[in-house]
């Protein structure tokens, strides 16, 4: 098969949590679906999750292959020269595990006490000030973004600005290219700053640790110390920050689930785990090319094609989850993808699960009767990024 | 650039002196531990295979190789480890 007459993707426009209606034929009927997305050369689609997971996580698929090539992507900016995702292992091994140590279930767990400190701190802010607020700027983005800027180094105070470069480099269409490119030079002039800092002052801090990697062990390079201190601190709270909403809203539009979790706060991490599967955060993967041959379920894909996957379509397979399009917070299966697969597995996947577990337990708890304002307008959906979310939604409760 | 762990390096650097060129090494995987990142299949290809959410080491008794310490180091669950066959010694992940 030769990739001949791509169809536009994303396939549909939708800037709320609707997954594309097309997957479902896909997954059927065209397994390997030729595309184009908004930049780059066209590429194969693969949306079942058996496929899923092997463009993702075989060793036949390359991150390192794309940097020379116009790769397919949603996004305009390619990241960072340098960054993880440039790389296959064992390069790609090299750098991880100089941050590795820090994402482990166990050292975030010792973070669990103090996200419950920052989580019950905004709850008292909101409730001081009374319903209705706005739980995105009130709650889901200070969370995340305190607990990274701890975690890894960077001062609070400087949280506008790197929200607004962080935006920029995330963006499909909301900023121009130019745009684009002079606030990604920014944040990464921002990030070296840290790092100089860290020479004159060294810090027991991430950011410290990386630094000491590279200065006393020679294990990454300047380029790939700058782009990996970026890269955890833009997925270090978009994701989760945007999660955080994505999940309350998914509850309010499942009542029977949401009074489920009311009842028994203790399915909360379940709860967490379905609703990764079920809310799609974004439309593909970062593309894939294929080293070799390989044999997916819809045909062959050849050496040197790139290949998207669908995360979202995967985690609607319904050859793995039994009625996937049913939200249940009970729900008990196999694995889903919504952390991704393989060496490129989100490095901070246990970090978003204690937050996540932390922001619902707390929501639930704090904020009974939680539901949107009523106002009309309570939900502005972000537009042109690339990870779905809300920019504002208006929520009230039940006032003590 | 030193210091980058080539796939095949040769580790028995990393192992105590008891006979370098014959030593073995067992890899196992904690199943209630483990989440089915894929994570060390994919920093060790051939090395371990996932199943049904849960990876299994394709063998439980290896030579030295850096590749299994990397999955242990890299595993987020810390659900890999890597010990001396003969010594029970752990060489990974480290403490």
């Amino acid at each position: 098969m030769t990739i001949s007459d791509p169809q536009p993707f994303p396939f549909s426009d939708t800037d709320d949590l609707r997954i594309e209606p097309r997957f479902e034929q896909l997954r059927e009927k065209e397994p390997l679906c030729p595309v184009r997305l908004p930049h780059g050369e066209p590429a194969w689609l693969v949306t079942r999750y058996e496929d899923v997971k092997t463009v993702l996580g075989d060793p036949r698929f390359s991150r390192a292959e794309a940097q020379h090539r116009d790769e397919p992507r949603t996004r305009y900016h390619r990241g960072l020269p340098g960054n993880i995702m440039e790389f296959d292992p064992p390069e790609h091994t090299r750098l991880r595990r100089v941050v590795a140590k820090a994402f482990t279930a166990r050292r975030v767990e010792e973070l669990r006490v103090r996200a419950q400190e920052i989580a019950d701190r905004l709850v008292d802010e909101m409730t001081a000030q009374g319903p209705p607020a706005d739980l995105v700027a009130g709650f889901a983005l200070p969370l995340p973004v305190t607990v990274i800027c701890e975690l890894l180094g960077v001062p609070l105070e400087d949280r506008a600005r790197f929200r607004h470069w962080s935006d920029a480099m995330l963006s499909t269409t909301r900023f121009t290219p130019a745009e684009i490119d002079r606030c990604v030079e920014e944040l990464s002039a921002y990030m070296a700053g840290l790092v100089a800092e860290r020479r004159e002052r060294p810090q027991d801090d991430l950011l410290g640790v990386m630094v000491a990697a590279r200065d006393e062990q020679d294990r990454l390079s300047e380029d790939e110390l700058v782009a990996m201190g970026v890269g955890v601190l833009v997925a270090g709270h978009e994701t989760t920050a945007s999660q955080i909403p994505n999940f309350v809203y998914t509850l309010l539009e499942h009542p029977d689930q949401l009074a489920c979790l009311r009842a028994d706060p203790d399915l909360v991490p379940q709860a967490v785990e379905e609703l990764m599967r079920f809310v799609p955060l974004g439309s593909a993967s970062i593309a894939r090319y294929a080293l070799e041959d390989v044999q997916l379920s819809g045909g062959v894909v050849r050496a040197g094609e790139p290949v998207v996957a669908s995360n979202a379509s995967a985690n609607r397979d319904a050859t793995v989850f039994t009625c996937p399009e049913e939200l249940d917070v009970t729900r008990q299966e196999a694995s889903h993808v919504g952390f991704g697969h393989g060496p490129h597995h989100c490095l901070g996947a246990q970090l978003a699960r204690m937050e996540l577990q932390v922001a619902l337990r707390t929501l639930l708890r704090r904020l009974p009767g939680l539901r949107l304002a009523g106002t009309g307008q309570d939900l502005v959906w972000k537009s042109g990024s690339g990870v779905k979310g809300l920019e504002k939604m208006l929520v009230t409760w039940d006032a003590a | 650039m030193s210091g980058r762990p080539d796939a095949d390096r040769d580790t028995s650097a990393a192992a105590p002196e008891s006979g370098a060129g014959t030593q073995t090494w067992r890899v196992r995987v904690d199943a209630t531990a483990c989440m089915g990142t894929g994570i060390c299949a994919g920093v060790a290809p051939g090395r371990f295979r996932v199943r049904d959410g849960v990876s299994h080491p394709t063998d439980e008794f290896v030579p030295p190789t850096q590749q299994v310490v990397d999955a242990a180091e890299s595993c987020p669950l810390e659900a890999i480890s890597v010990t001396h066959r003969d010594t029970g010694a752990r060489i990974a992940p480290e403490e």
